[in-house]
Order: C-alpha cells, then sequence, then structure tokens
C-alpha cells in the first residue's frame, strides 16, 4: 500500500475535472486526477456528434475533440493522472486533510489531500426509476448505454426501437442509429415540451423525420427473451395515461433518456448537505460544499446542458480549491442564501459567501416551465437591485447571469431573493 | 370415515356456492374436483372450498378453464442426442433450492446424480423470485410438514451459509401492531408459538424497544412480535452455491434440459425422455416447482394440484438500508381475513439493499413475470404503514416470482403413492427457502432407502467435502490489506467494472470459471452483482458484455442477456468505410 500526498484531488478525469486540475496547476498546486475508466475524457469519449465547444472554442468539435484539447494540456503541463482507479473511501484526517482510498491494478492505495473536488459526473435514471412494468426482455437500453454500445463497441443494439424521453442523448441517439441503419419508430415524451435543446429537436429529429410524440409515454414492455413490443399512451396534465389510448409498437428496443442524476454518493459519503432540486452538493459562490475543502463541479453538481459550463465551473473549483490550500484552509465563511422562488427548477449557487466576494459571481438556473417575455428580478430584502428580461425561458435550457454582488455591500441578515414574472405591457 | 356422506356433503356445499357448476369426488385420497369456468378466481375457489388436510388427502383441480389459453410452458429450443442413453441412479428435475440443495445432500453418496433444469441457470424460478427471508415460523400451525421442517431449517443456515460462503446473517423480525389493546391476546398468541409450536425464541417487546432497535418503523407501533431467529440470505445465491458444491461433489447439473415426457412401467419409472435424449434413471425426485403437478402426471403419480399464485417485490436502494436493519411489518388484525396471502414487509437484504413486498395475485399463467402497477401500489401503500418515510423514489428495481402452492396450502414431501421410484418434492412455496435444508436431508435419506430397498449397495463419497470449494472472494467486503493481496496476485481484482456495487473483473471472470459456469450478461449478475446496483447496469452492461464475448472469444452479437432468444447487439456498426468521393 502506497501513500500520495497531494494539495488537490480532482475525483473524475471529464470534462469538468480536467477543467479543474489544469487550474489548480496554473494556481501551483499540486494537483491529481483519478479516473475510474481506461482513459480519461469522461462520458465525451462516445459523444462523437458534433456541438460541443461554441462557446469556449467558437468552434463545432465532436465530444472526443473537445476533451482531447484539455487531455493534451494535462499531459504537457505533465500533471499527474490516474486511470483504472477507483475511490472507495473518503475520511477526514486529525489535521484536516482528505484520506481518499483508491483500488487499483496496483493494490489498494492511500491519496492525502489538502482539497477535494468532486467532478464524477451524474448517471441516467433507469427504466425501473420511472415505473415502466411489464416483462423483462433484453432490448431496454438507457441513450448512454446504447450510446457506448454503438461509439465504444461498434455494436448495434437496434434494428427498430422506439426512444422514450427526449433529453439530448435520447434525440441524439435517434439520429445516430438512424445513421447506421436502425429504423426510430418514434420519440415519445411524457412533457408537453421536449426536454433536450430545441436544435437537438431540429437536427436530430425533423432533419431525419423521426416523429416526436408529445405528452405520451410508454406503459408496458413485451417480451420474453428480447423486446417485442411497447405499449404507448397518451397522458394527461398530471402525467397520468389516458385509459383508450393504448397502442402498441412493434420493436426490438427501447430506449431511455428521462433524465440525468448527479453521482452523488461520495458526497454522501461525506455526509455533505445535497440540494433536493438538483441532486447535487449546496454550494456557495467558490462551489465549496458545505463541508470546508470539498468543492464540486460539472454534472456531479447539476446537470448540464452545455460541455462549456461543465468545464467552466470546473475551473472555478480548480481556482478555488487551489486558494483555499494557499491559505491553508482558513476560510471565512459568511454565507447568505440565494433564494429562489417557486418558478425555477433549481439556481446554482446556492449560498454566497459575503466575506470573499471579489468578482463576479456566475449563476445558472433553470426555469420551472416554459415561458415567455418575462424578467428575472433578484430583491435585497424585499427591494428590487436587478432585473434581466428574457424573450423565452425553456427548463431544457440552462441560464447563465455573471452578478457583482460586491456592489450590493450585503450584510449578514440580509436576504436575497430570485424569482421570475411577466413583463408589464 | 364414509366416503358416501363426504362427497354428497361436499357437493351440497358446492353446489350451494356454485349452483351446480364443479362436481367433487373423493377416491384414493384425491378429491378431483371436476366442471368448467371461465374465472379461474372461481375455480381456486371451488377447489380450495374442497380442501380436506388429513390423511393424506389433496385437491386435484380438472375444472376445466374456459376464460384463456392457459400458456404452455417454456421450454429451450436446443434438441440434441447429447444425454440419450445416460443411466444414473438419481434424477432430480428442477434446478431451484429444492432440487439443488437435494443434489447437494444426495452428493454425500457414491452415487450417479443428475440434476435437469430447463432453464439457462438454477434458480430462475421462484427461488431466485423471493425476498431471501429465513423465517422463525411463527405464523404458521401444527400439523403442516411446513411447520414439521421450519425449526429445523431455520436453525441449519448459519452451518449451510458458512460452509456454501453465502451471505447470511441473522438480522431478527418486529411485526408491530398499532393497538395497543391487542397486546395480551398478541402475547398469548406468542407464548402458543413458543410452547406448543416450538418457536423458542418469539416474544413481545415494547415501543422502546422497537423505536431504539428500528427507529424508522411507523411511531404508532405500541407493541411488536419480536422474532430474532429470523435471517435473510441470497436465494439465488444459495440455490447456485447448493449446485456448484453438488457439481463438486461429482453431481452432474444439465442446464436448458427439459422433461418431455416419462415412462412408466409397472408402476416403475423406466425412461424419462428429454430434449437432450432419454436417460434412464434408478429414482425420480420431481422438484419441478409450479411444472411439479405437469411430472406427477407424466409419472403417473398426479394427486395434488399447484395453484400459481404471483408475488411482486420491489428492491429498494443501498441508501435506504441505512436506515433500516431487520425484517419488520404491520399486523392489522382482521378476524375475517382468512386469506393465504401473506403479508409481505419490509426486509433488509443480506446484500443491505431493502425489499419491499411480496404481494399475492392468484394467476393461471406459471411464468408470468410481468409486473403491474397495481402490485407497486398495494406494496407500497401497505410498507407506508410499516415505515411512513418509505418513498417510491427509493426503488432501483422490482420483479415477479410466481409461487407453487397447492390446495392444501402445505409441501408434499414423500414417496411416490403409485409410481415406486419416485419421489416428490413438491408444492413448496414460503417458507421453502428456510426448510430447503432441512427438507433436503429427509429426501436424501428417502431416496437411499428406495435404493437400498431396491437392492442396491450404496456406499459413502469419501471424497464429499460439505465446504463449497468456487467461492468468490467479494472484493468490496475485504479489509485492504487482504484485498491487496488479491490484486497482487491477480490485478484484474483491481479493475472495478460496476461502480455501484464495486465488482471487479477478477470477480467476473471467477464467476465465468464457476463450477455452473453461465456465460450471460444475468448469470454474471447473480453470481456477482454487477448490474444490481443503482444505475441497474447503465454503465457496466457493455463492458460485461465485452468481458463474456473475449471469454467466449465469440463476438458481442453471441452474448445473451438470459436466455437463448435475448441478444443484446445484432452485430458491428457499419463501421469506417471511407467514401472516395
Amino acid at each position: 500500500m502506497k501513500t500520495k500526498n497531494y494539495d488537490v484531488v480532482v475525483i473524475g478525469g471529464g470534462a469538468a475535472g480536467l477543467a479543474a486540475a489544469l487550474q489548480v496547476h496554473k494556481s501551483k498546486k499540486s494537483v491529481l486526477v483519478i479516473e475510474r475508466e481506461v482513459r480519461l475524457g469522461g462520458i465525451l469519449k462516445q459523444c462523437i456528434h458534433d456541438g460541443f465547444g461554441l462557446l469556449r472554442f467558437k468552434e463545432k468539435l465532436s465530444g472526443p475533440e473537445y476533451v482531447e484539447r484539455f487531455i493534451d494540456e494535462i499531459h504537457s503541463e505533465n500533471i499527474d493522472y490516474v486511470c483504472l482507479t477507483f475511490v472507495t473511501k473518503i475520511e477526514r484526517t486529525s489535521d484536516g486533510d482528505f484520506k481518499i482510498s483508491v483500488v487499483s491494478k496496483d493494490g489498494c492505495d492511500e491519496i492525502i489531500a489538502k482539497a477535494l473536488i468532486l467532478a464524477n459526473g451524474c448517471r441516467e435514471r433507469t427504466a425501473k426509476q420511472i415505473y415502466i412494468h411489464g416483462t423483462r426482455p433484453a432490448g431496454v437500453y438507457t441513450a448512454g448505454s446504447a450510446q457506448a454500445l454503438t461509439n465504444i463497441y461498434g455494436q448495434l443494439p437496434t434494428k427498430k426501437c422506439v426512444i422514450l424521453g427526449s433529453g439530448d442523448i435520447g434525440l441524439i441517439m435517434a439520429r445516430r442509429l438512424t445513421l447506421e441503419g436502425a429504423e426510430v419508430e418514434g420519440v415519445y415524451e411524457i412533457k408537453p415540451t421536449p426536454s433536450g435543446l430545441m436544435r437537438n429537436v431540429h437536427q436530430c429529429l425533423y432533419d431525419y423525420n423521426i416523429p416526436l410524440h408529445l405528452s405520451h409515454t410508454v406503459t408496458r414492455v413485451y417480451g420474453d427473451e428480447r423486446l417485442e413490443g411497447v405499449e404507448i399512451m397518451q397522458v394527461d396534465e398530471n402525467f397520468k395515461p389516458i385509459e383508450g389510448t393504448q397502442k402498441t409498437i412493434d420493436c426490438d428496443a427501447l430506449i431511455l433518456s428521462v433524465g440525468l442524476i448527479p453521482e452523488n454518493e461520495l458526497a454522501e459519503s461525506l455526509d455533505i448537505k445535497l440540494d433536493p432540486k438538483t441532486k447535487g452538493p449546496i454550494v456557495d459562490s467558490d462551489l465549496m460544499t458545505d463541508i470546508p475543502g470539498v468543492f464540486s463541479c460539472g454534472n456531479a453538481l447539476h446537470v448540464n446542458d452545455l460541455v462549456d459550463y461543465v468545464s467552466e465551473s470546473g475551473e472555478i473549483a480548480g481556482k478555488n480549491a487551489a486558494s483555499y490550500v494557499e491559505n491553508k484552509g482558513k476560510v471565512n465563511r459568511n454565507e447568505i442564501d440565494l433564494n429562489i422562488s417557486n418558478d425555477f427548477l433549481y439556481m446554482v449557487p446556492q449560498k454566497i459567501n459575503i466575506s470573499k466576494i471579489d468578482e463576479k459571481v456566475d449563476i445558472y438556473f433553470r426555469s420551472k416551465k416554459d415561458r415567455n417575455n418575462v424578467v428575472l428580478k433578484l430583491n435585497l430584502n424585499d427591494k428590487e437591485v436587478f432585473s434581466k428580461k428574457y424573450q423565452f425561458l425553456r427548463p431544457p435550457e440552462m441560464e447563465k447571469i455573471s452578478f457583482d454582488f460586491k456592489s450590493l455591500n450585503l450584510q449578514d441578515n440580509d436576504k436575497l431573493e430570485f424569482s421570475i414574472s411577466e413583463v408589464q405591457k | 370415515m364414509n366416503i358416501d356422506s363426504f362427497n354428497r356433503k361436499l357437493n351440497k356445499k358446492l353446489n350451494r356456492e356454485f349452483n351446480g357448476k364443479f362436481k367433487a369426488e373423493l377416491k384414493d385420497k384425491i378429491i378431483r374436483v371436476t366442471g368448467k369456468s371461465d374465472d379461474w378466481n372461481e375455480i381456486i375457489k371451488a377447489c380450495q372450498m374442497c380442501v380436506y388436510r388429513k390423511d393424506g388427502i389433496h385437491v386435484v383441480n380438472d375444472i376445466e378453464f374456459t376464460g384463456d389459453v392457459i400458456p404452455e410452458m417454456k421450454k429451450p429450443a436446443v434438441e440434441d442426442k447429447s444425454l440419450d442413453g445416460e443411466k444414473c441412479d438419481v434424477l432430480i428435475i428442477g434446478g431451484g433450492i429444492s432440487g439443488t440443495s437435494i443434489a447437494r445432500e444426495l452428493s454425500k453418496w457414491n452415487l450417479k446424480i443428475f440434476l435437469v433444469e430447463k432453464e439457462v441457470d438454477v434458480a430462475l424460478g421462484a427461488s431466485g423470485r423471493n425476498d431471501g427471508e429465513v423465517h422463525p415460523g411463527v405464523d404458521l400451525h401444527k400439523g403442516y410438514l411446513k411447520t414439521k421442517y421450519i425449526r429445523k431449517g431455520n436453525h441449519k443456515y448459519d452451518q449451510i451459509s458458512k460452509e456454501l460462503g453465502v451471505p447470511f446473517r441473522r438480522i431478527g423480525q418486529y411485526v408491530g401492531f398499532t393497538k395497543g389493546y391487542l397486546r395480551p391476546l398478541v402475547w398469548l398468541y406468542a407464548m402458543y408459538k413458543k410452547y406448543i409450536v416450538g418457536i423458542e425464541d418469539t416474544e413481545i417487546v415494547g415501543k422502546d424497544v422497537i423505536e431504539k432497535k428500528e427507529p424508522a418503523l411507523n411511531k404508532d407501533f405500541k407493541f411488536a412480535l419480536s422474532n430474532p431467529s429470523t435471517g435473510v440470505v441470497c436465494p439465488y445465491g444459495l440455490t447456485i452455491a447448493y449446485a456448484e458444491n453438488a457439481v463438486e461433489n461429482g453431481a452432474k447439473v444439465f442446464l436448458s434440459t427439459y422433461v418431455k415426457d416419462i415412462n412408466v412401467e409397472n408402476k416403475i419409472i423406466k425412461s424419462v425422455e428429454t430434449n437432450r435424449g432419454t436417460i434412464y434413471p434408478k429414482i425420480v425426485i420431481n422438484a419441478a416447482g409450479v411444472f411439479a403437478e405437469e411430472i406427477a402426471k407424466m409419472a403417473e403419480d398426479r394427486f395434488y394440484s399447484i395453484h400459481p399464485r404471483r408475488g411482486t417485490d420491489i428492491i429498494l436502494d443501498k441508501k435506504t438500508g441505512l436506515r433500516f436493519d431487520t425484517v419488520s411489518t404491520v399486523k392489522e388484525i382482521e378476524l375475517k381475513n382468512k386469506s393465504h396471502s401473506k403479508g409481505g414487509g419490509l426486509i433488509k437484504t443480506a446484500h443491505d439493499n431493502v425489499l419491499v413486498g411480496p404481494d399475492a395475485v392468484e394467476t393461471y399463467k406459471k411464468e408470468d413475470y410481468q409486473t403491474t402497477p397495481e402490485s407497486m401500489d398495494t406494496l407500497y401503500n401497505k410498507q407506508q404503514i410499516t415505515m411512513p418515510s418509505l418513498s417510491r423514489s427509493e426503488a432501483i428495481t422490482y420483479f415477479t416470482g410466481v409461487r407453487a402452492p397447492n390446495f392444501e396450502e402445505d409441501f408434499v414431501i414423500e414417496k411416490g403413492r403409485n409410481t415406486k421410484n419416485l419421489i416428490h418434492c413438491a408444492a413448496i412455496q414460503s417458507p421453502g427457502l428456510t426448510t430447503a435444508p432441512a427438507v433436503a436431508l429427509d429426501i436424501e435419506k428417502m431416496t437411499i432407502e428406495l435404493l437400498k430397498e431396491s437392492g442396491e449397495v450404496i456406499e459413502k463419497n469419501e471424497n464429499y467435502n460439505p465446504v463449497r470449494k468456487h467461492q468468490i472472494p467479494q472484493m468490496s467486503e475485504l479489509p485492504a490489506e487482504e484485498r491487496e493481496k488479491y490484486i497482487k496476485e491477480n490485478p484484474d481484482y483491481g479493475i472495478i467494472i460496476c461502480r455501484c456495487e464495486q465488482v471487479s473483473k477478477g470477480e467476473i471472470l471467477d464467476a465465468l470459471n464457476a463450477p455452473i459456469s453461465v456465460p450471460t450478461v444475468d448469470g454474471i449478475k447473480k453470481r456477482v452483482r454487477p448490474g444490481m446496483g443503482r444505475c441497474q447496469g447503465g454503465f457496466c452492461m457493455p463492458t460485461v458484455t465485452k468481458i463474456i464475448s473475449d471469454y467466449l472469444n465469440e463476438p458481442m452479437m453471441n452474448v445473451r442477456k438470459s436466455g437463448a432468444d435475448s441478444v443484446l447487439v445484432y452485430g458491428e456498426t457499419k463501421g469506417g468505410e471511407i467514401n472516395e468521393n
């Protein structure tokens, strides 16, 4: 068993973790990236479609191309990383450091870090988590599994499928499978609006004549060994299937794109407080969790729609983790909540550390519903201090604002609340 | 007993209820019920009315069901002659907990033992589709075979689980009552069970004990019936372990092998026809679960009927397991409720998940493993009383099993009545997992008796080892130093394939190299658990498929989820051909 020491350990070598590690390195702190898979790159390895990096590089890159730029930099900067290495346990040492137990081909090792960045991504909701009933045949795949089979293993998971859920991976897979010669009978979405980005609905479905059926869901799966068909039903406004609308579709696979959940098990093992809305940790403007020295970023923090934001949050976490180490873990946490009205699905960060605001804070949020012509308002002690108009707000599309909280000269007992309201005509 | 008057009375009762639709006749210890109905529940009710639980009398259901076509048994497609002409001492039909435990106990003897199982793996019927509870037997009554075996079986679990290397824990059971005034009554019941029925450790505990031991339970529980000897075991793990230990001791297990017919001459089974050819056994053991009646019929020894009963269980995340540690349920005494449906409950499994269930629904489909929203609602509604914080979002998966009860709701463990070289281990339902270790010993005894009676000289198997040799080390459970040792010897133990359950590649390869190797995604999942966690194989299924494909040296399209038709992928994608234009 070996023990190694680093200033910062980044768990996860995907878009968030690599950006975080590079930032820690730029801040002259030692850093190690721990990746559980064979290679660096995270989920981007299997995202061979384009559209990555529009904000960051002003280019349309494929997932592997996007992440390759970070990996190249990791190599050229000689940043330490380990692959096929799995974190089994994280404990706090008596000096306030973190002891990370890992297992790999080399055995069981320990790494001591002064700060920790959780960048371990998210996972997909499964068929059972959305209570699909019927038999249990082969051929029920999450979009991510279907994508791994197709793009990593070069295997065709279906010849004719139904896709449930219009999340981005589902839309991307509709196109991908069509290009591979499979028939995508249709994409079914329980909600009255698509869950993925509009640009994907157009580029992946409409351009390929794949129908999108809104307010529909799969209620049953048929087939003993391999899936033979699914039952589709229309749903009402409460997502309850409407009796009499049953329709059976013959197909050999059901592909699910019904949501992503941050992988928060490591955070939970550290007793980090989670936000029930994002399912990721509650963080402050430094992306530090309620446990000092533990930072969270990327899809482990909340599920992002664009990788550019993922990398960005990695950099914020990396920079602040380095500065946490620089200050020897002495942080003054004087935090106030960023309260949000019912109009929001969520907002990240959830807190502002008022004793440490030196620049604009990036705030990410999603509206709960589709809204047109609305205004986002920030109230300080019930008095409006900021507003911004939006022509559209859609839940699938994350919004970002950069706000200078310093100008507000915030005090301990101040109350901040964001809300969304219709524009007064 | 006057048979004529018995029959008269019985038919009078039936007529009163069903208006002459059904008839019953007791003859040769069989109450044969006949008639016609398109309502399955009505058929069940009629047969249940005819039950006379004495003198080994059984109800046989010969009512014609006109409501639907009863699905035929699902059969493996393979047809070959690989077993044609084979002779054996004992042929066990069925690779569930009964068949495999019998095979293992018989392997103490120098016998040629065959076990045939129609599915691609053992434990694919009820033995792999239950909650894994090792029952205390407190709900059983005197005079039942179930009751005879329950304590013996329960006691054997410490030894069996150790020998076979299967996770087992005595976690105790609480049956909670919300009505405090019932306490004296339940106390009397407990004393009766303790001193008369022999459930020696049953007792009543108060609110304080419940709150201390299981704080997540309903705060309205005034007291509970406590049964500390209640345990949990991995039911399919135990079945696989029994089968593997039997194989290690010389027994042969043939998967995807089903019985087509049985040739009986002069009350002796001469041969058994399978899809793998004709086998010539000296003794046949019927452990065919929901199909035991069909086997009995083929063997000309049908004297009981199986009426399948579905049950669904929900598996909750291990996170729920952090706040729950026992087997618990709520009991609301309704004097009129005499149904045989098991109450179900919450169970902390041997793998630290929590399981909710099962319910009980009569069905004429013996292999209907579908789940329904209605079952989910039943289970949640009831068990949210047991544990109010129970939430639907904690479910990671759910499954359905089909029990194999007869109308007497008791086991049939006896030598053939008509056919001499046959032993029935039938109508085994809950608590059949608990009783299996004890029942297997009795069946072993019966088998040896039968063989000796026919003049065979039976010798002990000198090489018999009750300890399963092929035990796969579970890396995630080992202390770091021990894990390190394994990894130094075989680095594959350090490569984590399933992140939710932390299963290493080494463990997956061990499962592939087991005495009963089932190189399918489900076969591996049952043995070492990749895909059992909260992502349900979302991340690891492709990798596991690839590992199996490499092991078999076959393309991924030839790897199956489970059965022969459960194709995972259809071949390679288009590939990287370059278009010159």
